[in-house]
Order: structure tokens, then sequence, then C-alpha cells
């Protein structure tokens, strides 16, 4: 695919996808009360979007995985969150 | 268009989508054994689960031309209880001759909990004992790094297990790279919200090739759409992939891997 199809088969669908971001961010930071890890997680993810490399999606996504090795001693629940929270 | 679904579970699925589905081309549909959304109280609700997958939806999707398929296992979601999980892996083998069983699946890791793993291995070796095929399940989100690789450590340490005889499934762009590397085949989950898009799928095809790789719905009780796979096929048109190119995604694929079972004929 040439990048003009590219821009034009999904240019106004990371554009309203952008704006979105945009919007969740005003909207926690207009909220009250404290963020947890997760607004941080988010934030360090989006800086991997400002680089020239073509594996921004790996490395957003490597950004929000527990990067620890060793298995757990017992699992907390079933459910994941969506960003490593850290060794607790 | 004809495709292969080979990962729905459908037991959580209302007729209309067995329609849908059929309307579509679906030429063969394959379940894992899965996680109910709660869990069992006992090894006999399972066995009571095995009976459903392996006698009674095969003649619900019958009903609709589509040739019904599935996989055996307790799933890692409840995998923490170490004596229910090998109550029900000892249930497996009377069940492995019926004629739609594929193998041992979906297996896996959900939060990378030692007893987790240590179920795992206990699956691995039936499959091994029993010369059966694998389908294996990536964890969830933030845990799915860390399980890959684990699971992968786990695989690749049983030097019965050939790797073109396991499918890690669920993979996403970090985890794509070392699952084919390894020559294991790997899957991806077309989801609403997490796991992958369409358009993130097609890259990944893009990416790295179109061998040793499938696409699955893995429709459930869940937020998911039945028909991703045959609406993944339609965006790959939109990328001007050639109708050979995208059956041999959507058909061929999934046909060639599950084919290295006698049972599996579309
Ligand atoms: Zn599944």
């Amino acid at each position: 695919m040439t990048r003009q199809h590219v821009l034009d088969l999904y240019f106004m669908e990371a554009r309203s996808k952008l704006i979105d971001l945009a919007a969740f961010l005003d909207r926690v930071e207009r909220a009250e009360g404290e963020a947890d890890f997760r607004l941080n997680a988010l934030q360090q993810a989006i800086r991997e979007l400002d680089t020239g490399n073509a594996d921004r999606a790996k490395r957003v996504l490597l950004a929000l995985s527990d990067p620890t090795t060793e298995p757990i001693p017992a699992a907390p629940g079933k459910g994941a969150i969506g960003a490593w929270q850290g060794s607790k | 268009m004809r495709y292969i679904e080979p990962h729905g579970h459908m037991v959580s699925r209302v007729t209309d989508d067995y329609v849908d589905m059929a309307t579509a081309g679906c030429a063969a549909v394959c379940e894992p054994a899965f996680w109910a959304g709660f869990d069992r109280s006992s090894a006999d609700g399972f066995h009571d689960y095995f009976c459903q997958l392996t006698e009674h939806e095969p003649k619900r999707a019958a009903k609709f031309g589509i040739p019904h398929f599935c996989w055996l296992c307790i799933n890692p979601k409840e995998s923490e209880d170490v004596q229910l999980a090998k109550d029900v892996i000892a249930l497996i083998p009377d069940f492995l001759d019926k004629p739609n069983v594929l193998g041992i699946g979906e297996i896996g890791l959900n939060k990378n909990s030692r007893n987790e793993l240590k179920i795992l291995e206990l699956h691995v070796d039936l499959a091994a004992r029993h010369n059966q095929l694998i389908l294996v399940h990536t964890p969830h989100l933030e845990d799915k790094l860390k399980g890959t690789r684990l699971i992968l450590d786990v695989l690749k340490s049983d030097r019965r297990i050939r790797p073109e005889r396991v499918i890690i499934d669920h993979v996403e762009e970090h985890t794509i790279g070392p699952v084919l590397d390894a020559g294991f085949w790997a899957g991806m989950t077309l989801y609403p919200e997490s796991k992958c898009t369409p358009a993130r799928a097609i890259d990944m095809l893009e990416t790295y090739g179109t061998e040793r790789i499938w696409m699955n719905s893995a429709c459930d009780w869940g937020v998911s759409i039945p028909l991703a796979v045959p609406r993944t096929a339609l965006e790959m048109k939109k990328r001007q992939w050639t109708a050979d190119a995208i059956d041999r995604v959507v058909y061929q694929n999934p046909l060639k891997f599950l084919s290295q079972t006698p049972k599996f004929r579309v």
C-alpha cells in the first residue's frame, strides 16, 4: 500500500481516536481525587509514539507489560488491568 | 468466500450466530475448552462440559451445516486449584477418542502463578503422552509478555513437543516475534478492545508474513464478534490483498495446522 492509501483508509479513524485520548486525559484532569498507577503508565506509554521507528505498537505494549520473569506465588484473582503496577 | 473459525466458544453463542457464520462462508468451527465466566464447583461440572463439547454442540452446529470440533482441558483461570485441575485432567483421556476432539487446549497461563504453571506442565505432558495437538492461551493485557515467555520456556524444555504441532494464541505485536521464531504457530484474536483489531492483525501479517499464522474471533460470552474473521478478510481486500492471499490466511492456514490430526475434515 502507498502512504496515500493508508491515509485514505485510516486517517479519520486515527484522528478520532487521538481526540478521544485527548478528551480522556482532560476528563481525568478535571475529575477529583487521586489517580492511580494506570494514568502514569498510560502517560509513559504515550511517549513511545514520539519516535521515528515503525514499532510503536510493540513498544507501547511493552511499556504497559509486566517485565518480570518469575512466576508469582499465587494468582490474586482472575482479571488483568491493562497496565503493570510494579512489584508489590 | 470460505473461512475456518479456529477458535470460537460456541456454547456461549446463539443460533443466529451460527446462521451468520454459515452465511459468511464458515467451513468449520473449533471450540477450545474455556472458563464459563464462573468457577465450576467440581470435576463433574467439567465432565458435563466435555460431553457438551463432544456430543451436543456438534449436533447443534450441524443443523447449520457447520462441522464442529473441540479441544479439551481445564483452563488456566481455574488452574489455581491444583487438586481440581488434576481431577479434571484425569477425565480427559476418556474423551480423546471422540471424533471431534482435535487436541489439548486452550491451556496456558492467566496470572502467571506457580500453580498455573504446574498445571500447564501437566497438560503438556498429557498432550505429549497421547500425541495430541496443543492450543495455548496467552494471558491478558499486562500479563501477556511474561506469560508468553514462561509458556515458551515450558514448551521448549519438553523434548517431546514439536513446535509445528502447537499453536500459541492471542499474540500481539510484542509477542508474535518470539512465538514464530521458535517455530510455533501463532494465533491472532480479533477483539474490539483488547487483543487485536483487524487493522493491527493485518499489520502483523504484512510485517511477519503469512506462514504459520491464523486469525480467530475467540467469540464467547463476553464482548466479541463471531464474524470477526470474515470482516477482517473484507479489510484485507480494502488493503489490496488478493483473493488467493486472503484465502491462504483465513482458510488454508488453519486447514494446514488442523489437518495434522486426521480427525479434522472439512
Ligand atoms: Zn478462548
